[in-house]
C-alpha cells in the first residue's frame, strides 16, 4: 500500500524563483534601450515637422536674414540632418540639452524645476484614485446587483463623463473661492505648502483615472469571486480576511495594473489641463506655452522627458505585476 | 448496519435566488456516510451533485438557501454558526474539484496554499507546518518535495497539481473528503493513479469519502455504496453491485445503457434521448418520465417515492419490478 503511495520520477531541473525574477528584471532594463532610441527618432523628426522656424519665432515676421541665421546656427539647424540627429542624442546623453529661446535659461533646469512638480500632481491623483476605487470597487463586487453597487456605480459614471476642465472650476469656484478650503491656484512653498496646493488640481486630475479603475477592477473582482480558487480557499475553512487579501486581491489587482500602467500616459495628457485651470507651474503648462513660442529645445527636451517618465512608469508596473503574477516571468 | 454514520444527510434542499423567482437544485436529498465508506453520487450534468457536495458546508453563493439536516459529529451544519463552520471546512471536512488548473491559486506557491490550511487547523510551529507539508507532497506522491513546495502551479502536470490540491485539502487530516469529479478533467492513466491515491489515502487517513462522478466506471472501481441523482433529487441508492446489477429505477438502466456489468469496463454514461428539465419547469410527477420509456399517467401526476426494494437498496420508481425485470432478462 504504502509503495503505492510513493512512485519514483525523474528529478526535474528548474531554476529557483529569486533568479527568475532577477532575470526578469535585466532583461526588462534591457529591452528599455530600444524603446528610448525610437522616442529619440520620433520626438526628432516631429519637432522638425511642426510648422515654423524657431528663428522666425523668436524674431518675428521682420527679421533680418542675418540674425535668422546666427539663430539657426545657434540652434545646430544649418547642419545636415544626420549631424543634426547625432547632435541631438549627445545632447540627451550628457544632459545639455541647450538653452530655451524664450526663457533663456538652459531647457534642463527648466525640465528639473517643472517636471517634478508634475510628477508630483499625477502622484498625488494616482494616490487619490487607487485610494477611492479600490475600496469601492471592492464594495461593488462583492454587493454586485445590490443597491450599494449601482449607488457605487453611477457615482463613477458621473466622474467619468465629465470634462476635466469643468470639474476643475466647479471644484475651484466651491472650495477655493466660496469656502476658500484651498488655494485658488499656485504651488506655494515648501512640501507640505505643495501637497496643500495641489490638493484640488490632483483630485480634479483623479476623477476619470479612478472611475476607469473602478470599473476595471469591479469586473476583474467578480471574474475572481467566480473562480474555483476561491471556493477552494473558502473550503479551507480560512478566516475571510485572508482570503480577501491573498486569494481575491492580489488576482484582481493583476489586470488592472495593465489598465493602471496604460492610464498614466493619459493622466500626464490631463495634467496639462489642469495645470493651466489651477495656474499650477508644471511641466504640462512649461509644454503648451513652449509649443505656442516655438520654443523647439524646450519642447524637445520635454517630450523625451515626458516619454522617459512614461516608459519608466510602463516598466514600473510591469514589474510589479511580474513580482505578483509567476506566471509572467517566461 | 453496525457502526453510526459519518455524515447523515436528511431532506437535504437548496435554493437560488433568480431575481423574480427561486429555484431548487437540490430537492429533499437524504443520505447516509459511513466511517471508512466511500459514497458514489452520479447523474448527468446539472442533476445537483456539486450543489449537493456544495450545500454540506454552505460553499454557495450568497442568495443560496439551504433546508434540512446535515448531521455531522452530532452537530447540524444546517444553520452552524460561521465562525464554527469555518473550523468545519479543512479541518473536519475537505473538498477538492475538478479542474486542478483552476482550483489552485495561480500567484501562490504550493507551500503557502497547504500552509495556510495548516495555520487555520493546527497548532503546528512554522517549522512544524513546514515539515508537515513536505510530507504530505510525499504522502500523495509528488516527488522531490522540498523543492515544487515553492513552486507555483503553473510548473506542475495535471496530474501532479490535483495531487497538490489533494495534498492542500488533506493538510489537516479531514475525517470527510468531498470530492467533486477529480478525476474528470485528466488522462485516463492518470485517473487510475489518482483514484488509486485517494483509496488508499482513504485508508491511511480512515477517512470517509463522497465522490462525485458522471462515469459509471469510476463508481464501479472504486465506490462502497452509490446514489443517483436526477433534477435534484435520489432516485436510487444502493450498494454499487445491486444497483448496477440489477437497477429498480428507469433513470439508472438508461444510463447503464449497454454495461454488460458492473465491473472492470469504464463507460461515460450512456446518452438518454432527450435533455434534463430546466429547474424552474420540472415537470409534476416523476420528473423523469418525458424521457422514460417505462413512463405511464402515475408517472406523470405522482411523484415517486423512494422505497426499499431490497436491504440497503432503494428507488423512486412506480415501475422499478417491470425495470428490474428488463435487466433480469438481459442479465
Ligand atoms: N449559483 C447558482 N445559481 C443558480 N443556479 C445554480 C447555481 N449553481 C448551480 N445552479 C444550478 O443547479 C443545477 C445543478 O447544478 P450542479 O450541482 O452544478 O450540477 P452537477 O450535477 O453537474 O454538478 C444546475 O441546473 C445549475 O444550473
Ligand atoms: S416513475 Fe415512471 S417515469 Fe419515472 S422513472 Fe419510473 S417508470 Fe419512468
Ligand atoms: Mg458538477
Amino acid at each position: 500500500m504504502r509503495a503505492r503511495l510513493r512512485p519514483r520520477f525523474p528529478k526535474c531541473t528548474n531554476v529557483r524563483a529569486p533568479r527568475v525574477m532577477l532575470e526578469y528584471v535585466l532583461r526588462r532594463i534591457l529591452q528599455l534601450i530600444p524603446t528610448l532610441l525610437f522616442i529619440l527618432v520620433v520626438v526628432f523628426a516631429l519637432v522638425r515637422l511642426l510648422p515654423g522656424d524657431p528663428a522666425s519665432a523668436v524674431l518675428g515676421d521682420r527679421a533680418l536674414d542675418a540674425d535668422v541665421e546666427r539663430i539657426n546656427r545657434e540652434l545646430g539647424l544649418d547642419q545636415p540632418i544626420p549631424v543634426q540627429f547625432v547632435l541631438f542624442v549627445k545632447s540627451f546623453v550628457t544632459g545639455d540639452l541647450g538653452n530655451s529661446i524664450a526663457l533663456k535659461v538652459p531647457v534642463s533646469t527648466l525640465i528639473l524645476e517643472r517636471l517634478p512638480v508634475t510628477m508630483m500632481l499625477t502622484f498625488m491623483a494616482a494616490v487619490f484614485a487607487v485610494a477611492t476605487s479600490v475600496p469601492l470597487a471592492f464594495l461593488a463586487a462583492l454587493r454586485r446587483g445590490r443597491a450599494t453597487d449601482t449607488v457605487i456605480r453611477s457615482g463613477f459614471q458621473v466622474g467619468l463623463s465629465m470634462p476635466v476642465f469643468f470639474v476643475g472650476l466647479v471644484l475651484l469656484t466651491v472650495f477655493g473661492a466660496r469656502l476658500r478650503w484651498f488655494p485658488v491656484g499656485g504651488y506655494g512653498e515648501g512640501f507640505f505648502d505643495h501637497v496643500y496646493h495641489l490638493i484640488l488640481p490632483s483630485i480634479t486630475l483623479a476623477l476619470s483615472l479612478s472611475a476607469v479603475l473602478m470599473r476595471n477592477l469591479r469586473s476583474a473582482v467578480i471574474n475572481v469571486l467566480d473562480a474555483d480558487y476561491v471556493a477552494f480557499a473558502e473550503s479551507k475553512g480560512l478566516r475571510s480576511g485572508i482570503i480577501l487579501f491573498r486569494h481575491i486581491l492580489r488576482n484582481a489587482l493583476i489586470s488592472t495594473l495593465a489598465i493602471f500602467g496604460l492610464s498614466i500616459g493619459t493622466l500626464l495628457g490631463g495634467a496639462v489641463i489642469t495645470e493651466s485651470v489651477f495656474a499650477v507651474p508644471g511641466a504640462g503648462r512649461l509644454m503648451v506655452d513652449s509649443i505656442y513660442g516655438r520654443d523647439y529645445p524646450v519642447v524637445q527636451g520635454l517630450t523625451v522627458a515626458l516619454a522617459v517618465l512614461v516608459s519608466l512608469t510602463f516598466l514600473t508596473t510591469d514589474l510589479i505585476q511580474a513580482w505578483l503574477d509567476p506566471r509572467l516571468k517566461k | 448496519m453496525t457502526a453510526a454514520p459519518a455524515l447523515s444527510v436528511r431532506n437535504l434542499t437548496t435554493t437560488f435566488d433568480l431575481g423574480a423567482s427561486r429555484v431548487a437544485a437540490v430537492r429533499d436529498v437524504s443520505f447516509d456516510v459511513m466511517p471508512g465508506e466511500v459514497l458514489g453520487l452520479v447523474g448527468e450534468s446539472g442533476s445537483g451533485k456539486s450543489v449537493t457536495l456544495r450545500s454540506l458546508t454552505r460553499l454557495l453563493p450568497s442568495g443560496a438557501e439551504v433546508s434540512g439536516q446535515v448531521i455531522w459529529q452530532g452537530r447540524n451544519l444546517v444553520g452552524l454558526a460561521p465562525k464554527d463552520l469555518r473550523k468545519v471546512r479543512g479541518g473536519e471536512i475537505s473538498m477538492i474539484f475538478q479542474e486542478p488548473a483552476t482550483a489552485l491559486n495561480p500567484v501562490l506557491p504550493i507551500r503557502v496554499q497547504i500552509e495556510e490550511n495548516l495555520r487555520a487547523h493546527t497548532t503546528l510551529d512554522r517549522a512544524g507546518r513546514r515539515r508537515r507539508s513536505q510530507e504530505l507532497l510525499d504522502l500523495v506522491g509528488i516527488p522531490d518535495a522540498a523543492r515544487r513546495l515553492d513552486e507555483y502551479p503553473h510548473q506542475f502536470s495535471g496530474g501532479m497539481r490535483q495531487r497538490a490540491m489533494i495534498a492542500i485539502a488533506l493538510a489537516s487530516a479531514p475525517r470527510l473528503l468531498l470530492a467533486d469529479e477529480p478525476t474528470t478533467a485528466l488522462d485516463v492513466t492518470i485517473q487510475d493513479q489518482i483514484l488509486n491515491l485517494i483509496l488508499d489515502l482513504r485508508d491511511e487517513l480512515g477517512m470517509s469519502v463522497v465522490l462525485v462522478t458522471h462515469d459509471l466506471g469510476v463508481i464501479a472501481q472504486t465506490c462502497d455504496r452509490m446514489a443517483v441523482m436526477y433534477a435534484g433529487r435520489i432516485v436510487e441508492e444502493g450498494g454499487v453491485s445491486p444497483v448496477l446489477g440489477h437497477p429498480a429505477h428507469a433513470y439508472t438502466l438508461g444510463l447503464l445503457g449497454s454495461v454488460p456489468q458492473a465491473g472492470t469496463e469504464r463507460t461515460v454514461l450512456r446518452s438518454i434521448e432527450g435533455t434534463p428539465p430546466a429547474l424552474s419547469a420540472i415537470p409534476p410527477g416523476c420528473a423523469f418520465a418525458p424521457r422514460c420509456v417505462f413512463a405511464t399517467d402515475i408517472c406523470r401526476t405522482r411523484a415517486p417515492e423512494l422505497v426499499g426494494t431490497t436491504e440497503g437498496h432503494a428507488a423512486a420508481c412506480h415501475h422499478s419490478a417491470m425495470v428490474r425485470h428488463q435487466l433480469g432478462v438481459s442479465a
